[in-house]
């Protein structure tokens, strides 16, 4: 279970994030759309603590933490709860595929290596890539870098995994194959908190979309309800761009 | 009569080669403490810490702003001068010395670049699974950082051997400092000076092959 409340981040006095309130249930998979430069990374970052929010309060499962007086300990304990899925990977280019997700476990789980070996076998297995277990990134393809991504995600068994935007630089002939991998993580009821312009994905599967704008959470809903009745002017003329940019979901 | 005596140069390698291992152990104290405070100095400058950083910079604007030989005749004949107990120091360890601060200097730098050269986003993901600083350093950055760092290192390196020959004007017997005798003795300037140009030549080639190896296997995670 996690709570966001009243969390807020300045950049050069502009606030991007201008109180957030979100709550998320155990196994529940939210998708945030809105415009760019809305603040939806942002809010996945400040989770995170790679963007240190400036106020707010946040529980993560057993923790709770006040960002303001946030200590070095609750910052590793705060990102131990959350996982993260970053646009471009970002796959440690020194190790192999199975080193990328077996990290986390030996370096700050202190897991021995053939436990954690083991757990990233299982989970490259069910990434689809167990024969790529030796391979390095350089010489994987965009989606089965994503995938491994993901893969490393998975093996930190936190909260909820965070996606910030997870196909945005792929070549469009990987998209499904990530979008795949997704879908399955979401039938498993793994908590998920997606950004994505992905408007398929986001009716599909989301259990609530959120529509963010100027820092602020405009409006929310089951995909059905925000998608056909959209309630916010904003949220209704974002839509029409971006569903006439992009093939409308079936059911629209 | 040849143009070379070679008789008299095949009897001179053996001569010569009796002073190639203080040559190379000059070369390895200097690149080992090089190294050591390059990485202290690169550490400095990629953390920017106050005060240290303003005096790095000025260390290593100083170092590389001047001659090698300038620095080995300020540390041999001019130091001593202000500080007495210098006067102690031999040839050897003032040419180590003036090596290590000369090329920390290059050298801070290329490691430093190596550093900040590490992918920004790998960093990210490092600490989004809750790996500390040090970890990340240690785990993540240096692995690759010294992977490019490596190159130019050893170009260093192998620059630093032929510097050593500068001791002979410290009056160190060294390479150098033997064929300059020898030649003295003979008048065989150019034979002498021809075999120790080829001494140089093969330990610099040698040093060069090591490096190809070690660089394929650096580079081995990163072939497509």
């Amino acid at each position: 279970m996690i709570q966001i409340a009243n969390l807020t981040k300045r950049f050069a006095g502009t606030a991007v994030l201008d109180g957030i309130d979100l709550d998320i249930e155990q196994g529940e998979i939210i998708v945030v759309i809105g415009p760019s430069g809305t603040g939806k990374s942002t809010l996945l970052r400040c989770l995170n603590f790679l963007e240190h929010p400036d106020a707010g309060q946040l529980t993560l499962g057993d923790l709770q933490v006040d960002v303001t007086r946030a200590s070095r300990r609750d910052i590793l304990a705060a990102r131990r709860r959350t996982a993260f899925v970053f646009q471009n990977y970002a796959l440690f280019a020194n190790k192999t595929a199975l080193e990328n997700i077996a990290e986390g476990l030996i370096i700050v789980n202190r897991w021995p290596k053939d436990k954690a070996h083991a757990r990233a076998r299982e989970i490259l297995e069910r990434i689809g890539l167990a024969d790529k277990a030796d391979a390095y990134p350089a010489s994987l393809s965009g989606g089965q870098q994503q995938r491994v991504g993901i893969g490393r995600a998975m093996a930190a068994q936190a909260e909820v995994i965070l996606f910030d935007e997870p196909t945005s630089s792929l070549d469009p002939e990987w998209v499904e194959e990530v979008l795949g991998l997704m879908k399955q993580l979401a039938a498993e009821r793994q908590t998920m908190l997606v950004v994505t312009h992905e408007m398929g994905f986001a009716q599909d599967v989301a259990d609530r979309v959120v529509f963010m704008e100027g820092g602020r959470i405009v409006e929310q809903g089951p995909p059905a309800q925000l998608f056909q009745s959209p309630q916010d002017p904003r949220t209704r003329d974002f839509l029409r761009k971006v569903l006439a940019a992009q093939p409308a979901p079936q059911t629209l | 009569m040849s143009v070379l005596d070679f008789d008299y140069m095949l009897g001179l390698v053996p001569i010569l080669l009796s002073y190639l291992p203080l040559t190379l152990e000059m070369a390895a104290a200097g690149m080992v403490l090089a190294l050591a405070l390059a990485c202290g100095l690169a550490v400095i400058r990629v953390l920017k810490i106050p005060g240290l950083n303003a005096a790095t910079m000025l260390f290593i604007s100083f170092f590389r702003g001047t001659p090698l030989l300038v620095q080995l005749f300020l540390f041999y004949y001019g130091l001593p001068q202000l500080l007495h107990f210098l006067t102690q120091i031999n040839g050897i360890t003032a040419t180590i010395m003036g090596l290590t601060l000369h090329f920390s200097a290059y050298m801070a730098e290329s490691i430093r670049a190596a550093i900040v050269g590490v992918d920004r986003s790998q960093t990210e993901a490092a600490l989004s699974i809750g790996m500390t600083n040090g970890q990340l350093m240690r785990r993540i950055v240096l692995p690759q950082a010294t992977r490019v760092a490596v190159p130019t290192l050893m170009n260093y390196f192998i620059d630093m051997i032929k510097a050593t020959s500068l001791a002979f004007t410290l009056g160190v017997t060294e390479l150098m400092g033997a064929t300059q005798k020898e030649a003295a003795g003979s008048f065989l300037y150019f034979e002498a000076f021809v075999t120790v140009a080829v001494i140089y030549w093969i330990v610099v080639e040698l040093l060069a092959w090591g490096q190809r190896r070690l660089e394929a296997r650096l580079n081995k995670a990163y072939s497509r």
